[in-house]
């Protein structure tokens, strides 16, 4: 599959190399596609640049739905009843997937999911900085269900009318699968939120704890952020980072009131004026420090995944090899059920 | 109802176990395989504890030796040839017993005839993976024999009878050893030697005689549960 797409990427590369073609005639193709809102495709002529920063984003993307796997895992052994515990596995078996496509949507611009992997192992790339708080308490799962998926489909919606067509198809199917989770995060504080006052405590307590670096989750503020303008332009992000943040405060606050739980923000209040929320200053030191790898658990995410990956490797060997001997159906891995 | 305790805490236990894979699996496929089996197990769990009573105070509610599963489904997982050998032993032994409850009509025929659908899908998965292992390198093959080896000794409980099950239980063990006979041939690998029973191990599940590592399992499994008695989640 990745040689597929390396050699169709090196056909088109060989196409519009500029010493053999002149590229001004693809670039003009490629514009005006973009200005009609058309869909890009694996094949289709597109920009150097263009093709590294979808490369970027998808692959960070992909890492975040793998490295996300780890602060919900971690509560699938402690689950307080049957039902949660369906829920949640459900839910880290879903983000297994999210993580499949979207490598495979890496996939069509010329690399593979091994040189991704190996990216992220070695630093290289990167995740959301959310996953690298702690879940200390079954609360947390609510919180991150309710917040940071919620965050998660504001800033994917718009990408389902992303530029590039196997990164938007992707999340067409993501979306779907995120608002469920979202819908069953909320669900989940809601009956804390309604239960015993332990259990109303924890509620209070997580989301006092996710709701700042949640609306870290959209990036720096749009006059810090490098990639906005030119990803814009392409029609790969649709709206600013700050855009997107107004736009997810707005939908919180009225359904944090009827959780029954408070935002942790004096300075959160309503702006007859503006139409929106106004609320108070992120602390941008902070997104800096886990950004850097300071966060409470950057260190032991990444870890943990090198040390899946490291001792896997027999297996993996073991099913090569096996197809390597039989060649056919019988040499595929990975038995998931459509 | 014995039975439905049983064949319950069975799907409850080895979920549970499959369940501690979540992040640490060889391969993104297998975090979605691993997760899917450990999915359809819980629902088996659920449909048959609920026969048995509430569903949760049966699951977080009882202590040790009330628990029901065969000490195979409790074993922890250890490598991933470990896990695979486990799973392969208890899905070939599920198959045979669901087809033959299925196709009876005691109780449990209508939940057999559900469950032998996922159970298929699980003996692929552990069967295909036994091949690979089995016949893939020699560290594998190495590994995936002393797998089969280890848990060799908690095959024999499987074919004790349980109270209100009607099979055929000897029918089941010789047909259960035909097929990994012929599963561990196939991947190059040794049909185990040593007992398959011992003085503490058959039945002993059955009777609410664990292993070591099972009463700490349950600690995880049921601290939050138990920690806030009578709330609602």
């Amino acid at each position: 599959m990745a040689t597929a797409a390396a050699q169709r990427t090196a056909r088109t590369e060989a196409d519009g190399a500029p010493d053999t073609v002149d590229t001004t005639a693809y670039q003009h193709a490629f514009d005006a596609a973009v200005a009609a809102d058309e869909r890009i495709e694996p094949r289709d002529w597109m920009p150097d640049a263009y093709r590294a920063t979808l490369v970027r984003q998808i692959a960070q993307h992909a890492h975040s739905e793998i490295i996300g796997m780890q602060p919900e895992a971690n509560w699938i052994t402690r689950a307080p009843s049957l039902r949660r515990k369906a829920i949640l596995m459900a839910k880290v078996q879903d983000e297994a997937g999210h993580g499949l496509y979207l490598y495979s949507a890496a996939e069509t611009l010329g690399t593979s999911r091994d040189e991704l992997l190996d990216k992220l192992h070695s630093g290289r790339q990167k995740y959301s900085s959310i996953f690298n708080y702690p879940t200390l308490t079954w609360a947390d799962v609510g919180a991150i269900g309710w917040l940071v998926d919620g965050a998660a489909i504001t800033n994917q919606v718009p990408l389902c009318r992303c530029s590039y067509g196997p990164y938007a198809r992707a999340m067409v199917r993501i979306c779907k699968e995120e608002s469920f989770h979202q819908r069953q995060g909320y669900e989940l504080l809601l009956a804390l939120s309604k239960g015993t006052p332990a259990q109303h405590a924890m509620a209070q307590d997580a989301v006092d704890r996710w709701w700042w670096p949640s609306l870290m989750m959209f990036g720096p503020p749009d006059d810090e952020s490098q990639h906005s303008a030119q990803s814009m332009e392409w029609k790969i992000k649709r709206h600013s980072n700050d855009e997107l943040r107004q736009r997810f405060v707005d939908i919180c606050v009225p359904q944090a009131e009827s959780l029954g739980l408070t935002l942790p923000d004096p300075d959160l209040r309503w702006n007859e004026e503006r139409g929106h929320y106004d609320f108070g200053p992120i602390d941008w030191s902070e997104f800096r420090e886990v950004l850097k790898g300071n966060g409470p658990c950057n260190e032991q995410r990444i870890t943990q995944r090198r040390r899946a990956h490291d001792e896997g490797a027999w297996v993996r060997e073991a099913a090569a090899a096996y197809a390597a001997k039989h060649t056919g159906s019988a040499g595929e891995t990975g038995a998931t059920r459509a | 109802m014995t039975a439905a305790l049983a064949l319950g805490d069975d799907a409850l236990v080895l979920s549970h176990r499959l369940g501690e894979w979540a992040g640490h699996a060889p391969a993104l496929e297998e975090e979605v395989a691993l997760a899917n089996i450990a999915l359809d197990l819980l629902g088996q769990a659920r449909v048959l504890l609920s026969l048995a009573g509430d569903e949760d105070e049966l699951a977080f509610l009882r202590e040790e030796r009330a628990f029901r599963n065969l000490q195979l489904v409790e074993q922890p997982n250890g490598d991933f040839a470990h896990t695979i050998a486990r799973q392969l032993y208890f899905s070939v032994y599920q198959q045979l017993l669901h087809t033959e409850l299925a196709a009876g009509d005691g109780p449990f025929a209508p939940l057999a005839a559900k469950a032998v659908k996922e159970v298929a899908y699980h003996r692929d998965h552990a069967e295909q993976w036994t091949l690979r292992l089995g016949d893939g390198t020699e560290t594998s093959r190495e590994r995936m024999q002393q797998a089969c080896d280890a848990l060799w000794r908690f095959t024999g409980e499987m074919f004790q009878p349980v109270e209100g099950l009607d099979a055929d239980w000897p029918s089941l063990e010789a047909r259960w050893l035909e097929y990994i006979g012929d599963v561990l041939g196939r991947a190059t690998l040794t049909v185990p030697e040593g007992p398959r029973t011992g003085a503490w191990s058959a039945g002993a599940g059955r009777e609410g005689v664990h292993t070591e590592s099972f009463g700490r399992m349950l600690a995880e499994m049921q601290h939050l549960h138990r920690s806030h008695p009578g709330a609602a989640w």
